[in-house]
């Protein structure tokens, strides 16, 4: 059947620029470039290019420009070109439509209208250059108050808690979902600067767990991969993986073309197979089987380690995580509906789910009310894109945030929305070896760590503003929030006052 | 039926600029209100005329045994400061009994603005059926929250046994003056506050000191973690009716120190931490212990430049912040102890001082009743 | 001798508190007497040509000294009792003596001239200092010389008898402090010369390496250290005979330098 479809991009060669060094052509998997030795030139496949902007970035020439192709349709509000295109697609193909990465879609991004308190008076700022900053954070149980006996001991007993220095997690992606040297960078960068890095379902390989056990989540998802007592032992935290918010309420599906040979391993698999998440939990049909399984987990792991329970925001988010925390659940993990994926269908990606933003004021709200607010921590993500976007998030009653996207963005992502192709020419979302190679886990994690350390000063520079010198001081201060360009029902949902009010 | 929608609070939050004292004799011995009068209006140019406020512990030895609520009732004219007060009685009637009540004695002449009707009851507490198994403080303290969010135009501002707030809109020297605290009273813990409200309202209730039971607190600062201290205060029970950074400070000490028992070094920990790079550097124990404060504690660090006099019947303590952004300057004298913004006010009335000090950030200086003062 | 009492240009009760004895010389008694007023005497004084002031029961009066500007002539003010905030607040070259203690604000963006001190000192003493001398016999508090500086052959001083608290020489960008721990009390001083770009701080003493600051280093003492120390110290005992020292004795203990790193301390950590 003949495509009726326009390719998604257009590549311009300055050739006067271009010397045919076929550089393009190393770097693309994709196959768009390719050399002609008759003509000596380069040509160029538009229909196969998936925008990664990897050519263009690695031209020595700077010879190569890779545009969208504009909308070439009569202008239609309804029927975009997006919408015609992918409509045409299934026509041709009588199949579900795939992406990669978060939602793209235009719904308001509540992290930009709101905006910050600064001190001026009253009240004064503090310069975190010079006097004492504090981002420490304790993530996991805590008691509603300390015993102290009279020789100073602790009576108390006090649940597993967990140090980072700083309130910036990253957030779930599986070894197979990404590439090995993706998954080591985020390890070795969670290690240097002092955080966690998450293993997702794909589970923790081996040859790792000794180095890099302690800085790592591992998760329970419902394929349940990879998991045994010395995988969940030497691990800092468990994750039972209930949904995520790029596709809440479906199963993952690892296509075959990326479950290699080591992946296969990892995750306790025969090689070459689709690795498939189910829907649910097929032991949890209910919250009492979800309180089950938390304690199946704290007896396996001698109850020395806390426990997370990652949910997507939905709409009745409030409900679920009291039941999470009544369900004895340490920690509450929220994914909002922009959260990122490797492979989600684009219906679900773009429909299912709420924004983030709402869904963590609704659950911080809920908890204090019922009275057990300190019985967990507060992870959100699902979008956060910059150090603005972590202390708005805290403010509004998290403890600390998921980064999913933009720690790939660090190591070179450009959201071109094609992971699940395995073809990602950056060396992030592939098990190809010679794309996966091109990722050089020593720079790769220095940029991750490079992102932590510019976003905690910025956080600390913003902190300071607000004359604030200890993060906990902000957890759920919604008074240091305004909103603007926001209606009522929204302000209500957030609790935050208008700006000027 | 869809539910209402929970609405987003609007309310202003107060800031509290100004100047504090305090004074005590440890050995139990009373004395006027004179004194801290004349001290704290030497600092009359820290504060702009619209709040100031005294407690005083001792004064009431022939009612000791009952709870003194000090009462105003807020309106537009007299009528309504009557219903209130009606209303009012008529709950207190139901919940307590009644021992005695009277005006809280004033003097017309002096200049204050817009009075309220101001009134004293020293009652018991008169529980029924589920009450019963509430302590007797716990009771009082639910029927004040009770009444300060539910009967319009009264409030609750001094709810101990033996001890009383007397506070409102004005200079404090006016306040001490139009309560004729120099005469009328004698205590062995006195503080005083004068307040620098950022906005107009003329609200008496808004003055310091504020109080639950018999704590008190006078509060120079603003805490910029308010919200985040309010919001756990509120899963205790304690609701902020008096949008004052002050009460968040009352309620948390009120709940650490009374409802669970730790002692003020532990709460001064909670309250007003080291930094992490000091607990990383102290030996193990001391490390567990203040690791666990702050963990289990974190919402109640009172973030933001203050200074606070904390008084109950047998102490008076002054802390600050962590990093010291508001004065306190202690001194002593025989068995005086003072705390004060500025020096000078406590050389007035005291110009001999056996020890004058500046206390470090986080530190409290506990003043106790000795064994003498305690009988 | 009768005490005159004397007419200084200013109505009220603010008159018969003025007496003079000799000429140029103004006793004035400052019971109840608020800050504008006694500050509006003081300048009325020093216009009519008093160049010595003895103020008593002085108890929290502001600004002393800062209204007392545009005169080329230092004046002598002499102090009794315990002033407020802000003494000497933009001092521009007269000699204060005070008996007693001082209060927060001592010497606030001061340009000239000297403050003695009888006793201790309060918060942010010598803040934003730019020139002139500060000698205190005991302890400060918070955030001392924060932001002190100097330009060319213009350097203040400011020397302590005792210890100080936390966040000494913050911010410091010029001026010499010296710390003289006299009285055995140990440093116990955190963030001392944090945010430091210029100056020099002496403490005689010890002190652990997490006391200091990331801006600033320790480093021996050279020749001109040493003169400075020998110069200062000698004016500091000169000042405050009932310590019953010698210089010599206070050479004799053990005195660090610190200094800042670098004139650009938050260089790398913008991205531009």
């Amino acid at each position: 059947m003949r495509s009726y479809l326009f390719p998604e991009f257009q590549i311009f060669r300055d050739e006067s620029a271009c010397n045919q060094c076929r550089g393009c052509e190393r770097q693309c998997a994709f196959g768009t470039h390719i050399y002609d030795p008759v003509a000596d030139r380069m040509v160029t496949n538009e229909k196969l290019c998936s925008g990664c902007q990897r050519c263009a970035i690695f031209c020595p020439k700077n010879a190569l420009v890779v545009r969208p192709t504009p909308p070439y349709y009569r202008p239609n509000e309804a029927w975009t070109r997006e919408k015609i295109d992918d409509l045409k697609k299934q026509a041709e193909t009588g199949g579900v439509l795939l992406s990669g990465c978060g939602s793209d879609k235009p719904l308001r991004i509540y992290w930009d209208n709101i905006v910050l308190n600064a001190s001026q008076v009253t009240n004064p700022s503090i310069d975190p250059l010079r006097e004492p900053m504090e981002l420490r954070t304790f993530l996991g149980r805590k008691p509603d108050l300390l015993e102290i006996d009279d020789c100073g001991e602790i009576s108390t007993e006090l649940g597993p808690n967990i140090t980072i220095e700083a309130p910036i997690l990253f957030s779930a992606m599986s070894y197979g979902a990404i590439s090995y040297q993706a998954f080591n960078s985020l390890a070795m960068a969670a290690r240097e600067f002092g955080t966690l890095f998450n293993t997702g379902e794909g589970g923790l390989p081996r040859d790792m767990r000794a180095e890099f056990g302690r800085y790592a989540t591992v998760q329970v998802a419902s394929g349940r991969f990879g998991i045994d007592a010395e995988y969940l032992n030497c691990a800092r935290a468990i994750e039972i993986k209930v949904g995520q918010g790029a596709k809440p309420g479906i199963g993952g599906h690892l296509p075959a073309e990326k479950v290699s040979s080591k992946v296969a391993a990892t995750r306790m698999i025969p090689e070459g197979t689709d690795a498939i998440s189910p829907a649910p939990h097929h032991d949890i049909y209910s919250i009492e089987d979800l309180s089950m399984l938390i304690y199946a987990l704290k007896e396996a792991t001698n109850y020395e380690l806390p426990i997370s329970v990652k949910v997507a925001a939905v709409h009745n988010i409030a409900a679920i995580a009291s039941g999470i925390v009544r369900a004895g659940a340490d920690i509450v993990a929220i994914d909002g509906m922009r959260g990122g994926t490797g492979a989600a269908p684009k219906a679900i990606r773009d429909n299912v789910g709420i924004p983030i933003e709402l869904a963590l004021s609704a659950v911080d709200r809920r908890l204090r009310e019922e009275g057990v607010r300190s019985r967990c921590t507060i992870i959100a993500g699902g979008g956060i894109r910059c150090s603005s976007d972590v202390i708005k998030a805290i403010a509004l009653g998290a403890d600390a945030v998921y980064i999913g996207t933009a720690a790939l963005i660090a190591m070179g992502c450009t959201l071109c929305q094609k992971c699940y192709t395995g073809k990602c020419n950056w060396g992030i979302c592939t098990q190809d070896p010679r794309l996966a190679g091109r990722l050089d886990t020593r720079i790769a994690s220095q940029r991750l760590v490079n992102l932590l350390t510019a976003w905690s000063h910025e956080i600390k520079e913003m902190l300071g503003g607000m004359g604030i010198n200890a993060i906990e001081s902000l957890r759920g201060n919604r008074d240091h929030l305004r909103g603007v360009g926001l209606y009522e029902w929204e302000l209500d949902v957030l609790g935050v006052k208008g700006a000027g009010e | 039926m869809t539910e209402r929608r929970v609405r987003r609070e609007i309310h202003e939050k107060e800031i509290s600029s100004c100047s504090i004292f305090g004074a005590m004799n440890r050995d139990g011995e009373r004395f006027t209100g004179e004194g801290v009068t004349r001290a704290i209006a030497n600092m009359h140019v820290r504060g702009n005329g619209l709040g100031g406020g005294f407690a005083a512990y001792g004064i009431y030895p022939q009612y000791q045994e009952y709870y003194a609520l000090h009462m105003m009732f807020t309106g537009g004219n007299r009528q309504v400061k009557r219903e209130a007060k009606d209303e009012f009685e008529a709950f207190l009637c139901a919940n307590f009994d009644l021992v005695y009540d009277e005006e809280i004695p004033h003097d017309d002449e002096v200049r204050v603005m817009d009075p309220p009707l101001l009134w004293r009851y020293f009652v018991a507490p008169n529980k029924k059926g589920d009450e019963a198994r509430l302590s007797d403080d716990d009771y009082v303290v639910a029927k004040s929250m009770w009444v300060n969010t539910q009967i319009e135009n009264a409030c609750v501002f001094s709810s101990g046994k033996n001890m009383g707030i007397f506070k409102g809109v004005g200079f404090p020297e006016e306040i001490s003056e139009y309560f004729m605290l120099d005469r009328l009273y004698r205590g062995h813990i006195w503080t005083a506050h004068g307040r620098f409200p950022t906005n107009s309202q003329a609200w008496w209730g808004g003055a310091h000191p504020f109080g639950l039971l018999d704590w008190t607190v006078v509060h120079n600062g603003e805490i910029s973690s308010y919200g985040t201290n309010r919001r756990y205060l509120e899963m205790y029970g304690y609701k902020c009716t008096l949008f004052t950074d002050t009460e968040v400070i009352t309620y948390a000490v009120d709940l650490l120190m009374r409802r669970q028992r730790l002692p003020i070094e532990l709460v001064s920990k909670v309250l007003s931490p080291p930094v992490w790079k000091s607990i990383d550097r102290m030996d193990e124990k001391a490390r567990k212990l203040l690791t666990a404060l702050r963990m289990v504690y974190a919402p109640l660090l009172l973030n933001g430049p203050f200074t606070i006099i904390i008084a109950n019947q047998r102490e008076m303590i002054g802390l600050t912040d962590r990093i010291r952004l508001r004065p306190l300057t202690a001194a002593t004298k025989g068995e005086m102890l003072y705390l004060s913004s500025e020096e000078a006010s406590i050389r007035l009335i005291s110009p001999d001082l056996d020890r004058v000090w500046t206390p470090n950030g986080g530190e409290p200086v506990v003043g106790e009743l000795s064994e003498r003062g305690c009988q | 001798m009768e005490a005159q009492l004397i007419d200084c240009g200013t109505a009220g009760p603010a008159l018969n508190a003025v007496k003079s004895w000799r000429v140029g010389e103004v006793e004035i008694d400052a019971t109840g007497m608020p800050s504008k007023e006694l500050n509006n005497l003081l300048r009325n004084c020093m216009l009519n040509g008093t160049r010595h002031f003895l103020l008593k029961n002085i108890c929290g009066q502001r600004y002393i000294g800062t209204r007392l500007f545009g005169l080329m002539i230092p004046l002598d003010i002499e102090i009794v009792g315990t002033p407020g905030n802000d003494l000497g607040a933009f001092l521009s070259g007269h000699r204060i003596m005070v008996h007693g203690n001082v209060q927060d604000g001592v010497g606030n963006t001061m340009d000239d001239g000297e403050i003695t001190v009888q006793g201790r000192a309060g918060d942010v003493l010598g803040m934003s200092m730019r020139g002139g001398k500060i000698f205190v016999k005991e302890d400060v508090g918070y955030r001392t010389a924060l932001h002190m500086k100097e330009y060319m052959d213009k350097k203040p001083v400011l020397v302590i008898g005792g210890t100080s608290q936390d966040f000494l020489g913050e911010y410091m960008a010029g001026g010499i402090v010296i710390l003289l721990g006299l009285g055995g009390k140990p440093h116990l001083a955190n963030y001392i010369g944090t945010g430091m770009h210029g100056g020099v701080i002496y403490l005689r003493g010890d002190l652990m390496p997490s006391q200091l600051g990331q801006e600033v280093e320790i480093s021996p003492l050279d020749e001109e250290d040493r003169a400075i120390l020998d110069r200062y110290v000698g004016e500091f005992l000169d000042r405050f005979p009932e310590i019953g020292m010698c210089k010599e004795e206070i050479s004799e203990g053990n005195m660090i330098k610190i200094s800042p790193i670098s004139k650009r301390p938050y260089g790398k950590i913008y991205a531009y």
